[in-house]
Formats: C-alpha cells, sequence, structure tokens
C-alpha cells in the first residue's frame, strides 16, 4: 500500500521533470540554455521513473537492469551534453543578447594568436633546426 | 478518495505516460523549428531520454520487466548518435 503511493509519486514525480525540462527546451532563449534543461532535468527525471520501476518490480535482476541503465544515462547524458555544447561554441551558436559573462571568449583568443603567431614565427625561419 | 487507492500505480503510470508524451510532443517542436542545427541535436538527444523513461513506465503500467534491456540499447545508440553529430558539427565548421 505505502510502496504502491511511493511507486505512483516517484513515476508522477519523474514525468513532471521530464515535462518541466520540454517547457525549458521550447521557452528558454538560447540554445545553451535549452541544452542545460534538456539533459539534466530530464536526466534526473528517468532516473526518478527508474527508481519507481525498481521498487515496482521489487526483483534483484531487474534491479540490476535500471543499476545498468541509470548509471549509462548518468555517464552519458553530461558527456553528450558537454560535446554539443562545446560543438556549438565552435560554431558560432548566438549566446542570449542579455549574456553577462562569457569566459571562455578571451581564452579562445588568446589559444588562437599563440597558434597564429606559432606559424608566423615558423614561416619567417625555413630552415629552424626544430623542423 | 479511498477508492483510488488499489489502482494508484495505473493511475500514475497513464498519468505519467500522458506527460511524457507530451514532452515528446514539445520537444519534437524543437526539433522541427531549430533554428540552429545544434537545437535539433539537443532536441533528438532528449526525445531519445524521453523514449528511455517512457519504457520504464510502460514496463510499470503492463508488468512486462523484458522491455527493460531495450532501454539500455536506445541509451547506448542515443549517445553514439550524438557523439557522431557532435564531431560532424566541429567538422563542418573548420
Amino acid at each position: 500500500m505505502i510502496t504502491d503511493i511511493l511507486i505512483a509519486f516517484l513515476l508522477l514525480g519523474g514525468s513532471a521533470f521530464a515535462l518541466v525540462a520540454a517547457l525549458g527546451i521550447v521557452r528558454l532563449p538560447d540554445f545553451y540554455m535549452r541544452m542545460h534543461a534538456a539533459t539534466k532535468a530530464s536526466a534526473f527525471g528517468l532516473v526518478l521513473i527508474f527508481a519507481g520501476a525498481a521498487l515496482y518490480f521489487g526483483d534483484l535482476l531487474v534491479l540490476l537492469e535500471i543499476l545498468l541503465i541509470v548509471f549509462f544515462v548518468y555517464v552519458t547524458a553530461p558527456i553528450a551534453a558537454h560535446l554539443i555544447g562545446r560543438a556549438a561554441y565552435h560554431m558560432n551558436v548566438p549566446l542570449w543578447e542579455e549574456t553577462q559573462v562569457d569566459e571562455l571568449r578571451p581564452r579562445i583568443e588568446e589559444s588562437e594568436a599563440e597558434i597564429e603567431s606559432g606559424n608566423a614565427s615558423a614561416a619567417a625561419a625555413p630552415d629552424d633546426p626544430a623542423d | 478518495m479511498l477508492l483510488f487507492i488499489p489502482h494508484i500505480v495505473e493511475i500514475a503510470g497513464s498519468a505519467s505516460m500522458g506527460m511524457l508524451l507530451l514532452a515528446v510532443a514539445l520537444a519534437t517542436w524543437r526539433l522541427l523549428r531549430g533554428p540552429d542545427l545544434a537545437d535539433r541535436v539537443v532536441a533528438l538527444e532528449m526525445i531519445t531520454l524521453l523514449l528511455i523513461a517512457l519504457i520504464g513506465v510502460y514496463a510499470v503500467r503492463t508488468g512486462i520487466d523484458a522491455v527493460l534491456p531495450v532501454a539500455i540499447v536506445i541509451g547506448l545508440i542515443a549517445f553514439l548518435g550524438t557523439v557522431a553529430f557532435a564531431r560532424y558539427l566541429m567538422r563542418r565548421k573548420a
């Protein structure tokens, strides 16, 4: 009885998180915020739903399968989000116009300038003993 | 109120399936609308996460636990797909 109520609560809570994530992906103003809503909130909702499923089945083998699913999603979702965010930033997907701080831009410009000067000195000294 | 309690898992399962389907519909809207390719990739990734959650709810709703390995496989494929898309985006920019 108590378990049933807990299962129902976990299922509804997990879907509520997923629904909020979906609202976020529709309503938030720029790509990076949408990515943040989509990956974090829906991964957490998924964990709640599978916790409910584990309680419902109450079986060790099913619990192991569910742990595998949850572990896998929790390992891969942040990596995938990081890769997509990085690719999008390098593609110059625009930030929200009211963004206050962008810490990545000066670092990219710095490293690009370093590469540029490295290439320039290599071109200026073709018989450099280093290569 | 007490009449609901014997069927509370069934009711909650149906309700959360409805909420997840609504979430899939909203994510599909973002998938169609864009405006950037990266937005579409994120929407697609979110749809697969929601699909995995739907499989969990389906397992509870029907009592069939044999569908759970499907969730593992979908998770694996979704991760590989997203990584491939990210690499493609990086390469296209260069």
